[in-house]
């Protein structure tokens, strides 16, 4: 290991202010940075400092990912043998679905990390880590038959229009994956929503519903609770399996990373509004037949709740805020689906618009922090 | 017995190193001083010049806005050299000892006079010693014109590799006796005892009749004053509370019974790069050399730090011991690049998340080093800083206004009760490696400048 380190000092002038290289000069740092954590200590405040840094804290969030992701990858191939008859082994179906679901994953990091790696030599900038975990979730809230260009697009669009212009990770309003479905959904609706677009290699004439499109179009879910919890029905890439998304929680809430208290109020919201509606609608709505389980094992809700709603630069900041932002995102999106007639599928809607408000809710707590000091402030005169 | 107030928020780093007994091997004395830069806002007037002799308790530099504030030599001798920095700042006036020390003798009370406020005043303005008070909000030392609220006076410190109280005062109680009911005088209101749980400082009949003893259990920072203040009588706008260090008393009262100025001290010597962590007898402003020669384990590159590992400073064997500071810690400076440092398992490092193993052995000992382990980022994670700072404060927005210049904002999150100890664990704990300590003490510095 010590020539690959003297071979980055050898090569470091040439990528300095001045240096031949010097428009790469992100592009070196931050691979310098991946490869060796800087041997730069402290000068002022603290002498130690805790060990964890980003890139730590975004790799657990993407080993939280692989399970999903390994099982959409399976997933794809096996939902490609369901449609079209095939017997093929598992290993088969794996590769199946990796020779699908790989192209997109290398598709949004290329195009994602170029404009990232671009903003950061622009601005003067380090590269962030925050486009690892991003450029992994993208690929997983999308229809595995979503064309690559568009994939690129959306990324794009994603990047530049919901975080560089903010000032990056950081500082961005909407979480970036799903800004970069919801540009997907809204450019192109008839590639992701439907009956013939969870299915990679769908015959023609066939058609394969997701559980929330069933309930959406008034006939009764098809698959079984279990089907739905271990995952194999059709949906975008790495929303199906409850399981896994349950693995990754694990991991996220053991290290701390992602926040238990966004992650419970959402299922509450989710499940109070669901089974709320269950009782209050009317029988002839095909919501009321759809149960608790039913809407938090189906769609997006549990991937929703556990991988983007926690994202904490765009989620609520403060501790009740959280709860408060939680909740909402669980109410909502259960909602959208059963109460709104254009799209079967809330999750995502719900939680951009509760990014939208998680500043004004934490404003309204910070303002209650504000009033309690300055109350205490006049006790204190008067006394 | 009183309540005892228990705090759940924050973090007890476990360093190895701990200070054990006392070392009897004398700490040579060569060269003392006294930073400017220790104080807070002090803009320093010299009092004297290279080769002027002075005696223990002559003034080195005052205050300048306010030269009744006065700060005296710790040792008679010639003062040795004016080290300046840039812009020609005073950096430390270093008095070069004599072999025996000769005190200036001030007129204290007489042994069972009882001297009123002014007088205690007058006194430790002249000698010197009125510096070792501080002040909230700001952390700056006090303002001899005003009279505070209360006086805080903390027992006990919670920081890593703490010097104990306890063997820092075993033979001070005539001291702490005398420094407390001094302290008593000063102000109307009360004057707080801060202990931890289960600790007495003091047997209650040696107390003056305004004192309050109060009890914290919990991890630091439990030991902090501001956080004490903060659960027994917060500062509103307008309002002040002095606060003294307990060791810190002692040096008051036994100045007020000698009427000499005597700083001589124990202090810890801590860290893992420390041969044998022990107590140190030596005096206010040793030369750092001097007090780690030839007990350190020179392994590898080393930090040696004036004050614990949170909030001290930095210092070279040819700085010096800090004016509030009873300890020195050294660690490793750690100064190595670290391949695919982020992804190994980590099992030495340190870390408040549980992304790191640390977290299953809660009593293991960490041999910490100065690296930064990452670099500085915006602020990503929420709810960090939380957990380590027991207060009623939202410790990320009132960085924010900070940050922003946001003056009333700034007041109204709560600048007015914290000094950048309070968020050190903060800073500690941050995964983007922001400088929480420095943002804090710009904003003090702001507030002062703005509304003086």
């Amino acid at each position: 290991m010590k020539s690959l380190r003297a071979f980055l000092d050898k090569h470091k002038p040439a990528f300095e202010k001045g240096g031949k290289y010097h428009l790469f000069r992100s592009v070196f740092t931050g691979l310098d940075s991946f490869l060796y954590v800087p041997a730069r200590t402290t000068r002022s405040g603290c002498a130690i400092r805790d060990a964890i840094d980003l890139k730590r804290t975004m790799s657990v969030v993407v080993l939280a990912l692989l399970p999903a992701l390994l099982f959409g990858i399976y997933n794809v191939g096996y939902q490609h043998a369901r449609v079209t008859g095939e017997d093929v082994a598992f290993v088969q179906q794996f590769l199946y679905g990796l020779w699908r679901v790989l192209p997109m994953i290398i598709v949004s990091y290329v195009v994602g990390l170029s404009i990232e790696f671009a903003a950061a030599q622009l601005r003067g900038h380090e590269i962030n880590e925050g486009f690892l975990v991003s450029g992994l979730l993208i690929p997983m809230v999308m229809p595995v038959t979503a064309p690559l260009w568009m994939i690129a697009l959306s990324t794009a669009f994603a990047v530049i229009i919901g975080k560089e212009i903010f000032g990056g990770t950081g500082m961005n309003i909407w979480n970036p994956a799903l800004l970069a479905r919801a540009f997907f959904f809204f450019s192109y609706p008839s590639r992701v929503s439907g009956d013939t677009v969870w299915v990679a290699g769908l015959p023609d004439g066939l058609s394969c519903a997701t559980p929330l499109a069933e309930a959406y179009q008034g006939t009764p879910i098809t698959p079984g609770l279990e089907t739905m919890f271990w995952g194999l029905i059709p949906g975008s890439i790495g929303e199906t399996s409850t399981f896994c998304i349950l693995l990754g929680a694990t991991l996220l809430l053991i290290t701390g990373i992602g926040s238990w208290k966004i992650m419970l109020s959402t299922v509450i919201g989710g499940a109070g509004m669901a089974l709320l509606l269950q009782h209050a609608l009317p029988a002839d709505n095909p919501y009321s037949h759809v149960t608790v389980l039913q809407h938090l094992l189906a769609g997006g809700f549990a991937f929703g709740a556990v991988f983007m709603a926690t994202d904490p630069v765009t989620a609520a900041q403060t501790g009740p805020g959280k709860w408060i932002y939680g909740l909402l995102i669980g109410i909502i999106a259960i909602v959208i689906r059963a109460l709104n007639p254009g799209y079967p599928e809330g999750m995502m809607l719900a939680i951009l618009l509760m990014n939208t408000f998680a500043p004004l809710i934490d404003w309204c707590v910070v303002q209650r922090n504000v009033t309690r000091r300055i109350k205490r402030g006049r006790v204190a005169t008067r006394a | 017995m009183p309540e005892t107030i228990k705090l759940k928020k924050g973090l007890d780093i476990k360093l190895e190193g701990e200070a054990g007994g006392e070392d009897p091997r004398p700490v040579p004395c060569a060269l003392h001083a006294l930073k400017p830069t220790d104080f807070r806002a002090l803009v320093p007037k010299l009092e004297v010049k290279a080769g002027d002799r002075v005696r223990a308790g002559d003034p080195l530099f005052s205050n300048k806005h306010n030269p009744a504030v006065k700060f005296t030599a710790p040792v008679s001798g010639t003062v040795e050299e004016i080290r300046r920095g840039e812009k020609r700042k005073i950096l430390a006036v270093v008095v070069k000892a004599d072999e025996r020390i000769t005190y200036k003798e001030f007129a204290t009370p007489a042994p069972g006079e009882e001297a009123p406020g002014e007088r205690i005043i007058e006194l430790l303005l002249e000698s010197g010693l009125w510096p070792l008070i501080k002040q909230r909000p700001y952390d700056i030392i006090a303002d001899p014109a005003t009279r505070p609220k209360a006086i805080f006076v903390t027992a006990f410190d919670s920081s890593p590799l703490a010097p104990d109280y306890k063997i820092l005062l075993k033979n001070e109680r005539p001291a702490l006796r005398a420094g407390l009911n001094a302290l008593s005088k000063l102000t109307g209101g009360t004057l707080h005892l801060n202990a931890r749980a289960g600790e007495t400082p003091l047997p209650a009949d040696d107390l003056p009749r305004n004192v309050k003893i109060n009890h914290f259990a919990g991890p630091h920072p439990a030991g902090n004053v501001g956080v004490q203040i903060h659960h027994l009588d917060p500062i509103n706008k307008g309002e002040t509370a002095w606060v003294v260090n307990l060791p810190d008393v002692a040096l008051i009262g036994r100045f007020l019974s000698s009427g000499r100025v005597d700083l001589r001290q124990l202090v810890a010597l801590a860290g893992s790069e420390v041969t044998a962590p022990a107590y140190l007898s030596t005096i206010t402003g040793a030369r750092v050399g001097d007090i780690v020669k030839g007990r350190l384990r020179d392994r590898e590159r080393q930090r040696v730090i004036s004050g614990n590992v949170l909030t001290g400073e930095r210092v070279t064997e040819d700085s010096f011991l800090g004016f509030y500071h009873r300890l020195i810690t050294v660690i490793p400076e750690g100064d190595r690049p670290e391949f695919l440092g982020w992804a190994t398992p980590g099992l030495e490092k340190f870390s408040m998340s549980r992304a790191f193993p640390s977290f299953l052995f809660p009593n293991k000992r960490y041999r910490l080093n100065a690296n930064y382990h990452g670099e500085q980022r915006a602020f990503v994670m929420s709810g960090q800083y939380e957990k380590v700072l027991p207060m009623d404060i939202l410790p990320v927005y009132l960085l924010k206004a900070i940050l922003a210049g946001d003056i009333e904002k700034m007041e109204q999150l709560g600048i007015l009760e914290v000094a950048p100890e309070d968020l050190a664990l903060c800073e500690f704990a941050c995964t983007s490696k922001i400088p929480v300590q420095e943002i804090i003490a710009s904003g003090i510095e702001r507030m002062m400048k703005e509304l003086t």
